[in-house]
């Protein structure tokens, strides 16, 4: 993505709506409609600004002294509605700034830029049945699906589970629309999902939608194999944030240019910030689009993401979450 | 600027379809090297160059009117030219508002477009059609969306959904088509509607394809050229009619060749459709003559050449067997030897 394809948006409402869960609506500027999308889709939100010592940073960047967080976040609003996009953010214990400065910085009137919406959770159309469990901030991408659901044609049920009541982010908005559909469970009372029981009795054709913390995606996905569920009925998205580390440099060998990464900053950040581009579309390690040829490492690399197989990676690197433990890395960029 | 029309052209028994001086110096031509080989030349569907055929969106030229109404004769005596699978009902949808934006911007001569929230208007002026409908009830239109709007489109269309890491073929209408059907094709994943092809899946042409294709991204069109030859300017080339035009290819020799033998381009165009998360694939079909394409002394020396080094697989599979000899023969008085300059532009 280069930049000039983003749309400029203005933050029109801001909502502390659970202790660790702000809801913000972005409008476009200048008004008007924002492009149409499809239920599961997400934008990548592109945040300028001096999320912290911005300065300290410079030795690394052409583009200037203030940082750019480049972060995924599902469209939690209706497909229906254009003329606003709504977005969830949950506050990151170990955010590397980007969910901070979502949370801290960003307030109604606030500027954004935002990437067109690409969908990696779409709901199968062909479906005899959608089983969708979300956990915690997991919930957003099924509020804007559950638009295109209705009861009479496809049959559905909703799972959600949250650590206690008060983190149960936009349960008025699903009891409004869906009533006693929507299945919660709290840990704090002792609820849990009764996975075998929900996985070991669906009708033939039943898709099942995970999104939510990375424990419960794999148990899911072991759930469902277990029970025989084959691979393409079984759907999940999690965006990893790019995990800190330990800081290591980097040769990317066609652009002939050394890069430096810190702990606290992505390697596609990093090679961003020496005026490289390189092509993303979910920077969370999911759509794959990032790959890039490992041509030398002298040490190990750390793979965070849910793209490559076991054998890709001996090849390959995910440079949007993953970093390397080396003594020295050249990239095919 | 207006697209002034040739409403009475035809693509089949008269065959009285011919390009203009203007619509040669536009025609797409595929080689930009003198040598042709397969590749994943694919590259952003944006603006082109004014007057060229990728201005705009979608190409509309001087044969529009004639075939639209040629369309309208394939699909009376074969509906299932069109055909749409029930769960494309959203992506019929995406492809109609696509179309209709597009022309009425583009064209705003000849297409307009009025919204009111759901409640829209369509004016066709060329086609003195005039629907206001409301976007999303297909019961307020006189077919299925996305036949009502590609009636009135130059070129085939094919919808893919998008499921299972694969794009499966399951609505479109083709009635200009170079010797494939959607009739036997709908419902097939990528590689198997691109079976047919030779060694295009063993150079790896279709896992990269569809690598990229899933990952297509809204308002990022892409675009490629594909070619193959047609005898006579028969945009219908469809299997079900292959007695109808077969035989035709026995008949070319080294006099009637420059009339008969068309070079047949097709723009493909890709779209990620917004509310379906669907792609759509546009096959936009340009007919020349021999005889109109070395008007141009580069293009003639040009596609001398390619049609000479074509790789053996491809003259069969583009079914160039009986004539492609008789087609160098006919175009080798137009190449001197002088060096061609890069690109497919005319010089």
């Amino acid at each position: 993505m280069s930049e000039e394809q983003t749309l400029a948006v203005e933050v029109s409402a801001v909502e502390q709506i659970t202790p660790l869960i702000k809801h913000f609506t972005l409008s476009p500027v200048g008004g008007g409609n924002l492009p149409a999308f499809s239920g599961g889709s997400h934008i990548v939100v592109v945040m300028r600004g001096d999320a912290r010592d911005g300065e300290a940073r410079r030795g690394d960047g052409r583009r200037g002294s203030t940082r750019v967080h480049r972060n995924p976040y599902s469209l939690l609003s209706s497909p229906h509605r254009l003329d606003a996009y709504e977005i969830g953010v949950r506050r990151m214990e170990e955010s590397r700034g980007g969910s901070h400065f979502m949370h801290d910085q960003v307030e109604v009137g606030t500027r954004l830029e935002i990437a067109h919406p690409v969908n990696l959770f779409a709901l199968d159309k062909i479906a005899r049945k959608h089983v969708l469990i979300a956990g915690g901030i997991g919930i957003t991408p099924f509020l804007a699906q559950l638009e295109d659901l209705h009861p009479g044609r496809v049959p559905y049920e909703l799972h959600y589970t949250v650590r206690s009541p008060e983190h149960a982010a936009f349960l008025p908005r699903l009891r409004e629309r869906e009533g006693e559909r929507v299945r919660m469970y709290y840990d704090s009372e002792g609820h849990a999902i009764d996975y075998d029981g929900l996985l070991s009795n669906q009708p033939l054709g039943t898709h099942v939608y995970v999104c939510g913390p990375a424990g419960l995606i794999t148990h899911v996905a072991e759930k469902a194999r277990r029970w025989g569920w084959p691979d393409s009925h079984v759907h999940w998205e999690q965006f990893s944030a790019p995990p800190v580390g330990d800081p290591f440099d980097v040769f990317l060998a066609r652009s002939n240019l050394h890069v430096h990464v810190p702990p606290d900053q992505s390697l596609m950040e990093s090679i961003e910030a020496a005026g490289v581009e390189v092509p993303y579309l979910c920077r969370g390690g999911v759509c794959g689009f990032c790959q890039t040829q490992v041509l030398a490492v002298e040490g190990e690399i750390v793979h965070n993401d849910h793209f490559l197989s076991d054998s890709e990676r001996a090849k390959y690197i995910m440079p949007c979450v993953s970093r390397a433990r080396c003594k020295s890395l050249v990239l095919d960029l | 600027m207006s697209v002034v029309f040739k409403p009475h052209e035809t693509f089949r028994d008269d065959f009285t379809y011919r390009n203009s001086p203007e619509a040669i110096r536009r025609f797409p031509l595929p080689f930009p090297e003198d040598d042709y080989m397969y590749s994943v030349n694919i590259e952003p569907h944006t603006r082109g160059a004014p007057g060229s055929v990728v201005e705009f969106a979608f190409d509309v030229d001087e044969h529009y009117v004639a075939e639209c109404r040629e369309r309208a004769l394939v699909l009376e005596a074969e509906p299932l030219r069109y055909q749409a699978l029930p769960h494309m009902m959203s992506a019929q949808w995406d492809c109609l508002e696509l179309i209709m934006e597009s022309l009425a911007r583009d064209y705003p001569q000849h297409f307009s477009l009025e919204r009111q929230g759901n409640r829209w208007r369509w004016v066709n002026e060329p086609l003195a059609l005039d629907q206001a409908f409301i976007f999303g009830d297909p019961g307020s239109l006189p077919r299925e969306p996305l036949d009502f709007i590609t009636r009135q489109a130059q070129g085939d269309f094919v919808v893919m959904d998008q499921r299972e890491g694969d794009l499966w073929t399951e609505a479109g209408m083709v009635t200009t088509p170079a010797d494939w059907s959607l009739d036997f094709d709908i419902g097939m994943t990528f590689k198997e509607w691109h079976g047919p092809v030779p060694l295009a899946h063993e150079l790896g042409v279709f896992d990269r394809a569809l690598k990229y294709l899933l990952n297509l991204r809204l308002g990022q069109p892409v675009r490629r050229l594909n070619w193959t030859m047609t005898i006579h300017p028969r945009l219908d080339t469809a299997p079900e009619k292959y007695p109808m035009w077969g035989p035709d290819r026995t008949k070319v020799n080294l006099q009637n060749a420059g009339d008969l033998v068309h070079l047949r381009v097709e723009l493909q165009g890709l779209w990620r459709l917004p509310r379906s998360n669907a792609v759509l694939f546009g096959i936009r079909c340009y007919l020349i003559s021999l005889r109109e394409l070395a008007t141009i002394p580069k293009w003639a020396r040009r596609v001398h050449r390619a049609l000479k080094g074509l790789h053996p697989a491809l003259v069969d599979y583009k079914g160039l067997s009986r004539y492609r000899d008789t087609v160098v023969a006919w175009l080798a008085p137009f190449d001197d030897g002088a060096p061609t300059t890069p690109g497919p532009g005319p010089d």
